[in-house]
């Protein structure tokens, strides 16, 4: 049925400063479809909306909508022209009314005032439409997140919108927010309207969508039936393995395979938060190093940053060397001796003003507090010392840090909390952004430090990466721990396998 | 010498300004010394530009931390009536913790509000700039009050080998200042919030007791630039005590080199900043220049430093320089 194609892409494509983030996608809506849009991290889904619907302009490719072509230059011209786009921020006022923001640039006028008692009953009765009883006279941002994005949606919608895409809708939602969005999709679906979903909740894709495309590196990889795309295979799909090369790939790791586990530094006993992390299980010995493998937005970082304090857990506890602690922020956590390397480097990483100096003791000097100051003696030697043991480059302790490259900014972050002498340390995606020599030398590292008796925790997305220096592996799945992998059992594709397990929660081995 | 060639810039700005003045009036840098003062245009310039050289030894700081503080000659106002209230009353000392620790007290409060309730620095303090001036004149009772104190008015009029009052209590707080905050860790902590508070807190610094110190410690400065105002005209004047010095400060504070994002900063370039200010004003007003003129000039001032300073100026200097 050709006619049941409501928007066609062709050889969309797009460069930004020489790198090609989008390289000839094509991409189907049909009528009453919705269509998931998965991909890893700059696999490109973010570009692809933002050049389909004329937020940035695209290099080249074509957009036909219900068989005409379309070329917006802004994403408000695209939803005139009727594909609208609702963002993980909800991207609507949160200081005007919820009728007001519906009817934001159309409200109903008389002589050129605002007719707000109009405006207020068609708001009322378009919410309805969406199961939404509200009072369309309060301040949009007195409602919670879910509520908001409904407003968006309906206010997409009532744009005469016939496609309409979502991008992460849920991330921030809970289950039962989620199932009243579902319902919602499926009614707008219903209608012959085309919903393109984004999101990284596998359990979501299966439960609501129709059909899948798969991005990655700014390609379309394929475009398949939901049920005709096995999980496990969908999985490989985004992450880049195909199955055959996985087992091959695999490395022996070179851990003695029965390591005799050291004693249990941190022990996480149901540690979770409501909304961000479901409660989890997890131990770190010393001289262990602990991969947590997953999907982005899985909860790996979520995990990192519970046990580390900056944010705060709400149920379950931390026990340090078998006696518990509380940790209720990150200054707790460097007193505790733990250390941890953020994700997002240039925003809660590196002070990049501040010298490489400078930016190796501040977390030892955080932890002195501000009245034992080590004197520029001892930070020359600090700085000096771990300038030439990670090979920091250029050596120079008096350059600023944001000057360096992504590898050696990494190189200073990991110096500052060696500087430490943490017990446990948590790097989430040590070797992000760097390039191969650095991203050898930060895995060479990671086992030194691990022979020298730290316990190591280690998020990446990089399987064969956490393959080759775990000891044990965590496999974490929408927000909640779903297996656990150790000695020879922690190989590439069992950890496939477990992120790509069926919703039923797989049995997690006890560790001892 | 480091230190020297990190304020070349501002060095030289006030060399220039300095020889501008000797070029308007012939007797500007003569000084001499009377009754155990030293007197002259270029000794006015320090003495006058006192109270803002304190202000700016506080602003500097929160500046750094990527705030403002816009409540400091409000504070003055307040100091100054508190010290003018009490000096014929009272011992001097108590006099002087009485009104410091009102400027602290204020101080603390804007620290309140910027870190516990996140309140923007620059309407948190606004709060305080438009009550201050209210309470400082509920304290005077809308009169100017005066003193007779000796003690108090030493403090204004007096010296120390020769050096007026005002300029020895800038160069104590200089020092105070660069001992507690460079002796310390706690400027290292505070350039690593204004540059990235995020990661300061994940690095394990107390982020907010650093902002909470800052206004703090700019409260404590405004208060004295304030007794030192009072006891320079043996009154309080709640209406017009640090009337807009807030400005001045905050430009002193530009002219040091500091961004207004916070990060880097450098106290005694912040001094350096207010009496390149003064010598301006003095300079004005020694020409015969009408003094409205005063305000242009400055504004053509600060025109020219933020130029300086701009990255694009710079990246097009940069080209100009290639052959």
């Amino acid at each position: 049925m050709p006619d049941s194609v409501l928007l066609s892409v062709r050889g969309l494509s797009k460069s930004f400063a020489g790198h090609q983030a989008l390289a000839g996608v094509d991409f189907t809506l049909r009528r009453g479809e919705i269509h998931a849009l998965l991909g890893e991290n700059g696999a490109g889904k973010s570009t692809f909306i933002k050049t389909l619907t004329g937020v940035v302009r695209r290099d080249a490719g074509e957009v036909w909508l219900e068989g005409a072509p379309i070329a917006p230059r802004s994403a408000e011209a695209a939803a005139r022209a009727g594909i609208a786009t609702v963002y993980q921020e909800v991207g609507l006022l949160p200081n005007l009314t919820v009728a007001q923001n519906l009817f934001l640039g159309r409200e109903p006028t008389r002589f050129g005032l605002v007719r707000t008692r109009e405006m207020r009953r068609r708001a009322t009765a378009l919410l309805a439409d969406f199961g939404l009883s509200i009072d369309v006279g309060a301040p949009l941002g007195r409602y919670p997140v879910a509520v908001q994005h409904l407003v968006a949606i309906a206010r997409a919608v009532d744009l005469s919108a016939r496609a309409l895409i979502l991008d992460e809708p849920t991330a921030s939602l809970d289950t039962h927010e989620v199932t009243v969005l579902f319902g919602v999709m499926r009614r707008l679906a219903g209608r012959g309207i085309g919903i393109v979903f984004v999101t990284h909740f596998l359990e979501q894709v299966y439960a609501i969508t129709d059909r899948i495309t798969v991005l990655r590196n700014g390609r379309l990889v394929t475009e398949r039936e939901t049920a005709r795309f096995p999980r496990l295979e969908l999985v490989h799909t985004m992450l880049g393995h195909a199955l055959a090369e996985t087992e091959a790939r695999a490395e022996p790791a070179d851990r003695a395979s029965q390591k005799e586990s050291g004693t249990p530094v941190l022990q996480a006993e149901g540690l979770g938060k409501a909304g961000y992390l479901q409660p989890i299980d997890l131990t770190v010995a010393s001289g262990e190093v602990v991969g947590l493998a997953g999907l982005l937005g899985s909860g790996r970082t979520e995990t990192a940053r519970l046990l580390f304090g900056a944010e705060r857990a709400d149920r379950g506890r931390i026990r340090l060397d078998g006696k518990p602690v509380r940790i209720a922020g990150p200054r707790d956590a460097l007193r505790h001796r733990f250390g941890y390397c953020p994700e997002e480097r240039k925003t809660e990483g590196i002070v990049a003003d501040l010298t490489v100096r400078e930016n190796i003791v501040l977390a030892l000097q955080a932890r002195r507090g501000p009245f034992r100051p080590l004197g520029r003696a001892a930070e020359d030697k600090i700085a000096r010392d771990f300038i030439a043991m990670l090979d920091i480059r250029p050596p120079d302790p008096e350059r600023p840090i944001g000057l360096l490259s992504g590898g050696n900014q990494q190189k200073a972050l990991l110096a500052r909390w060696l500087a430490t002498e943490p017990r446990l340390l948590i790097l989430d995606e040590p070797t992000r952004g760097i390039d191969v020599g650095a991203h050898a030398e930060i895995i060479r590292l990671i086992r030194r430090l691990c022979d020298e008796g730290l316990a190591l925790l280690v998020i990446s997305s990089e399987l064969e990466e956490i393959v080759t220096y775990s000891d044990r592996v965590i496999v974490m799945r929408d927000r909640a721990q779903v297996a656990e992998l150790a000695g020879s059992a922690v190989d590439l594709t069992a950890i496939l396998r477990a992120i790509a397990a069926e919703a039923a929660p797989a049995p997690v081995p006890e560790p001892a | 010498m480091r230190v020297l060639r990190s304020g070349a810039p501002q060095l030289l700005a006030f060399a220039a300004v300095l020889l501008a003045d000797r070029l308007a009036s012939p007797q500007f840098l003569a000084v001499h010394l009377q009754d155990g003062r030293l007197f002259g245009s270029l000794v006015d310039v320090f003495n006058r530009g006192a109270p803002v050289a304190l202000l700016s030894l506080g602003m500097v700081l929160v500046v750094a931390t990527g705030g403002i503080d816009l409540s400091v000659g409000a504070v003055m106002a307040i100091a100054g009536a508190v010290a003018a209230s009490l000096a014929d009353s009272y011992p001097l000392p108590v006099v002087l913790a009485a009104a410091l620790g009102t400027g602290l007290a204020c101080g603390l409060w804007n620290g309140f509000l910027v870190a516990s309730l996140r309140i923007q620095p620059i309407v948190a303090t606004l709060i305080l700039m438009v009550a201050g001036r209210g309470i400082a004149q509920l304290i005077t009772e809308g009169r100017i009050v005066t003193f007779a104190s000796s003690e108090l008015a030493f403090l204004g009029g007096g010296a120390l080998l020769g050096v007026p009052m005002p300029v020895v209590l800038v160069l104590v707080m200089l020092l105070l200042t660069l001992a507690l905050v460079r002796g310390s860790a706690l400027g290292l902590m505070i350039e690593a919030t204004g540059g990235n508070a995020r990661a300061s807190a994940l690095a394990g610094i107390d982020t907010r007791s650093v902002t909470v110190a800052v206004y703090a410690w700019s409260g404590l400065c405004a208060a004295l630039a304030g007794v030192v105002a009072a006891a320079d005209i043996l009154g309080a004047d709640a209406n017009n005590a640090g009337l807009w010095l807030e400005l001045d400060a905050i430009l002193a504070v530009v002219v040091a080199g500091s961004s207004l994002l916070g990060g880097r900063f450098s106290l005694w370039l912040a001094v350096l900043g207010a009496f390149i200010i003064q010598a301006m004003n003095t300079g004005i007003l020694l020409s015969g220049l009408p003094p409205e003129l005063n305000l242009v000039v400055k504004a053509a001032v600060v025109l020219a430093v933020l130029l300086v300073q701009s990255p694009r100026l710079s990246g097009l200097t940069l080209l100009l320089r290639k052959p």
